[in-house]
């Protein structure tokens, strides 16, 4: 007998070790969410995914399932919460869609559209966050980094490598690379590495590709993520990072 | 049965590009209908010069320089409700991107450093607004009622914006009209 | 240069070696790296990381993490001023900008000469006896004009600072009541040796009798989490002294470790024989570097006096030592999970609970942490036995509490309280008058107003650290409030979106309004992010972050309103001084190379 917990009056079932969000997603229940990403251990730095366990609030990608818990989520109160999360990594940030190349497959820009977000409102930060254009295929814009930490973990977990790293705190806190020079260049970073992939805004460019899929048939040109979330949970590595652009690439 | 009373729109651009106004127009033959409802004070689209009271103000473009505080005032002064429309408006947009530039830098390479400038000088002709330090989106500035995002925004998106507002209803988008690009 | 690697690698291959190469050591080699140094040049980082085999990328990111540690040059003399708001109200703002003055230097920069960095950081923990600093890490006291232009010529003659008066370093304990616990005259290791009689599951029944709760604030009862740790599965068990007491206001935890150090190590002994651990860590925050010594001393007595080490006590296998790790400016750490991270070497991030730390803490294996008064405490309880303890303070508030009280008051210092004393009382007993407001258990706390001194101190009504910050009618509340705020936006670990944008946007609200650009529409958004705060934030920094702004604001809103403009929005700039670089550049002065505020 598999055990089961309420979700907005749903009935989750779940494994034994799973998240509340892995099961949920598992389940075709919808929990908006950022930073978590199926291959990872789950961190929960960016709170989207916010849910009242019993009255009390937890990130659902970090909060063990268990049986009989009582999971709120598509509330007001928490999706209020969350489209002022995507507000502030919008002004926290340099978030210049128009001339963005990961505009239209960007998780940052549909949670914001799924969330019916029309505005930072808060007072833009516009951080000084110089690009690094060092390296040949690679480009890094810090400008739109929301310090997920993916590609922390990508290169690290999977790649092996320890090309980022996270670095400062607080407000200052940033994206750093594995380089006494501090530039991608002298990083052994590879385009097939699992750190390309992951980024779901668009910090980590491969060069020379940009916008190369029309708009309109961007990935969410055509659905909702919310949509897009469940038909691939668990979401595989296709559905992240800027591989849209890698696939089309020559 | 009286008519009733139609709404007044006045419309600006500011730092901005006008794009936002040229999508306004791809509304296309529902302007017709719009004009049944509407009808426009200050805006492009009349040449009225300054704004008097309306109900809604649409503004375009963000803040780069004094007259454009001038306007947003006159605006926000005459305007119930008043949205900005548009990337710039919203965030700055691309005239922002020199934020991350010193005033002083930018006014020196524009008039004075640039190759094929001979004896160069800053204008400083007392009919030319001045520019702020940083470009700021209009909330940061006066109080903003509503926000259409897009670089521009669809024709379809200003119109389910404009004509769920006009109804008394609190405008959603939904997807397929909310963009920010 | 070729000479600094010289410099890095002769420095850094001692201290690689006294650290076994460890890189769960990696805050304390980086800590002695730059004791040798002055910072942690690019270069020794990548030494460092060869030898410690882990990426640099790793290494750079934790010493960013502590603000102690700096990546880029810093003076030969490196100046803190302490910036709590005690030592604001003592006039610590005048006297560092006097020190600026002096030595040609900026804030925050190094002076040109190289000779001195002068910067301010969060509370120092001397607020008895402040306005304090730290010169390279070490604390001065009671500064004044004079002895901040004394420390001023010699740091200009470059005089080293063993040879600075010693008077400057005295640390004064300032103990104004004292009970149970400042009066014990229990020999060293006496209660250990009772409760070696007792055994372990004794000492954690007694301790869970007597009902003692855990003195970091939160009161979490700490039989039951000694209880825990020992029935966790693990290859080891380890017991943590959380001496990271970071807390603005709060002190106690110093005095403990200069008067009591031996009643704190018999409570994490004691606690190490019920949880059966052999390894104890003493995590003392860095500003009380200047303790280690002493401290070291201390430990080494009591393995000489076979407290500590193999067999303690006779006992056979009860093995035990403890290592004292230092902090390097982070209150974060002051979170357990966050210290125990800070612990192994990493950054001190708050790690996802459950589970918690008596199942998964110290490299992930079974952890106690208690704070120092607790350990104190447990030891007087298991003495005096479960009822005697338990008839001291209130019914859910067993035993004694120390407060630190410092601010508007003639006698700041140390008291010891039984739990159910009530801020009136001690209001009286420190001798404050025309008291307007008391921040108890500091700026996470909880800011109480005159209506309110019959409180008491307790968990069942004003729960408290132990910080107890006074305020006379003649304080602005707005502006503690907007130190505070500071406080947290700089003190924010930034791991979650909540905290790291919420801390620096709250901040950005409480500047404007102290610029005189506030309306009732920023006060609205103090509320809206305070939501966000309390509701959205991965620990208990993000959930307290607006609580001064909260009570500040119930009780003390004129103070605001008074500064809000009364129209319903106002930029956060003054958009006239947005244009004077322009009119520099254009040399206009005419009406039209202004903009008025509206209205004019």
């Amino acid at each position: 007998m598999t055990d089961t917990f309420q979700l907005d009056g749903a009935t989750v079932p779940f494994e034994e070790g799973q998240t509340v969000l892995q099961a949920a997603l598992a389940a075709g229940q919808y929990i908006p969410h950022l930073c978590y990403h199926p291959e990872f251990k789950p961190h929960g730095s960016c709170k989207l995914c916010t849910i009242k366990v019993n009255g009390r609030t937890a990130a659902s990608c970090t909060m063990p399932a268990g049986a009989g818990l009582n999971v709120e989520s598509d509330t007001e109160e928490l999706n209020v919460l969350r489209s002022t999360l995507v507000q502030m990594l919008f002004a926290e940030g340099n978030h210049f869609c128009p001339s963005c190349e990961k505009s239209g497959n960007c998780m940052l820009q549909a949670l914001g559209y799924d969330l019916e977000v029309h505005t930072a409102g808060f007072r833009h930060m516009y951080p000084d966050r110089p690009v690094d254009a060092s390296h040949p295929d690679i480009l890094l814009d810090f400008n739109r980094c929301i310090l997920c930490e993916l590609c922390v973990r990508a290169s690290s977990e999977v790649d092996g490598k320890n090309v980022f790293a996270l670095s400062g705190r607080g407000i200052t806190k940033h994206l750093i690379v594995n380089a006494e020079s501090g530039l991608l260049k002298d990083t052994d970073i590879a385009l097939t590495d699992k750190a390309m992939q992951v980024c779901p805004v668009g910090v980590i460019l491969k060069k020379g590709v940009g916008f190369s899929v029309p708009i309109g048939e961007r990935r969410y040109d055509k659905s909702p993520i919310s949509a897009q979330a469940l038909q691939d949970a668990p979401r595989g590595p296709e559905a992240s990072g800027n591989c849209d652009a890698c696939e089309d690439a020559p | 049965m009286t008519e009733k009373k139609k709404l007044r729109i006045a419309t600006t651009s500011l730092a901005g590009c006008f794009g936002c106004h040229m999508s306004f127009l791809d509304i296309d033959e529902r302007l017709f209908p719009l004009l049944e409802l509407v009808e426009f004070d200050r805006s492009p689209l009349t040449d009225i010069k300054h704004c008097g009271p309306c109900d809604i103000g649409l503004v375009e473009g963000g803040i780069c320089n004094a007259e454009n505080v001038h306007v947003l005032r006159e605006f926000r002064k005459n305007c119930k409700i008043l949205i900005a429309i548009g990337a710039c408006a919203i965030n700055g947009g691309l005239p922002a991107q020199r934020n991350h530039l010193d005033l002083r830098s930018c006014l020196t390479e524009v008039y004075l450093t640039e190759p094929g400038l001979a004896h160069g000088h800053i204008p400083n002709d007392p009919e030319l607004p001045l520019p702020l330090d940083k470009v700021h989106p209009l909330h940061e500035v006066v109080k903003i009622d509503y926000f259409i995002p897009g670089c521009p925004p669809s024709g379809d998106a200003i119109w389910k914006f404009l004509t769920d507002l006009i109804a008394g209803k609190t405008p959603e988008l939904g997807f397929g009209l909310i963009e920010y690009d | 240069m070729p000479t600094e690697v010289g410099l890095s690698t002769a420095c850094l291959d001692p201290i690689l070696g006294r650290h076994g190469h460890d890189a769960s050591n990696l805050l304390q080699i980086l800590r002695e790296l730059q004791d040798c140094i002055g910072y942690l040049p690019a270069d020794a980082i990548t030494y460092l990381a060869d030898k410690l085999a882990i990426p640099r990328v790793r290494i750079e990111s934790v010493a960013s993490f502590y603000s102690f540690l700096n990546l880029q040059p810093r003076g030969e003399y490196r100046v803190l001023f302490s910036d709590n708001i005690t030592d604001r109200m003592l006039g610590s703002a005048e006297l560092m900008q006097q020190m600026c003055q002096q030595l040609w230097a900026e804030p925050g920069k190094v002076s040109e000469d190289g000779l001195v960095s002068i910067n301010t950081t969060s509370c120092t923990g001397m607020c008895d006896q402040g306005p304090a600093l730290l010169v390279n890490g070490r604390a001065i006291t009671r500064l004044t004009h004079q002895r901040v232009q004394e420390i001023g010529q010699l740091i200009r003659n470059h005089t080293q600072l063993d040879e600075w008066p010693a008077d400057f370093f005295r640390v004064e304990d300032n103990i104004r009541r004292s009970d149970l616990m400042l009066d014990n005259r229990l020999a060293p290791g006496e209660v250990l040796r009772a409760a070696l009689a007792l055994g372990a599951d004794k000492i954690v029944e007694a301790i869970k009798q007597s009902a003692l709760r855990g003195r970091g604030g939160a009161g979490f009862p700490t039989g039951l989490k000694w209880e825990s740790c020992r029935n966790a599965k693990g290859s080891e068990h380890y017991v943590v002294c959380n001496a990271d007491e970071g807390e603005p206001g709060t002190f106690k935890d110093r005095v403990l470790l200069t008067r009591q150090a031996d009643l704190v190590f018999d409570g994490m002994t004691l606690c190490a024989l019920a949880v059966g651990a052999k390894q104890g860590f003493l995590y003392l925050r860095g500003e009380y570097q200047y303790l280690l010594e002493p401290l070291e001393t201390v430990l080494q007595r009591r393995r000489d006096a076979n407290l500590l080490g193999t067999n303690i006590l006779g006992q056979p296998s009860f093995d035990f030592d403890i290592k004292i790790h230092l902090g390097a400016g982070a209150y974060i750490c002051g979170e357990e999970s966050a210290l125990i991270e800070s612990l192994e070497g990493k950054r001190g991030v708050p790690r996802n609970r459950p589970p918690f730390p008596v199942t998964h803490g110290y490299m992930q294996q079974p952890t106690a942490v208690d704070n120092v008064e607790t350990f104190c405490q447990s030891v007087l309880a298991l003495h005096m036995g479960a009822e005697k303890y338990r008839a001291i303070g209130t019914e859910k508030s067993a035993g004694s509490k120390l407060i630190s009280v410092s601010g508007d008051c003639p006698l700041p210092g140390i008291y010891e309280y039984p739990f159910g004393v009530s801020v009136r009382e001690m209001l009286q007993n420190c001798g404050a008058v025309n008291t307007r407001a008391v921040q108890v258990s500091g700026p996470s706390g909880v800011c109480v107003a005159e209506s309110e001194f019959d409180r008491k101190l307790g968990f069942e009504d004003l729960p408290t650290a132990g910080a107890f910050m006074v305020f006379d009618d003649s304080r602005d509340m707005f502006e503690v409030a907007r130190n505070f705020v500071h406080f947290f936006a700089h003190e924010s670990c930034g791991f979650c979106t909540p905290c790291r944008v919420g801390t620096s946007m709250l901040k950005q609200t409480m500047d404007k309004v102290a610029a005189g650009h506030g309306t009732q529409y920023d006060l609205r958004e103090i509320e809206n992010l305070d939501r966000v705060l309390q509701t959205g934030s991965h620990c208990g920094l993000g959930h307290t972050a607006c609580n001064p702004v909260l009570h500040t604001l119930k009780h003390f809103r004129p103070a605001y309103e008074s500064r809000l403009k009364s129209l319903d929005f106002e930029p956060a700039f003054d958009l006239d001084g947005a244009l004077a670089r322009a009119r520099q550049m254009t040399g206009r002065d005419d009406a039209g190379a202004h903009l008025k505020p509206e209205g004019a």
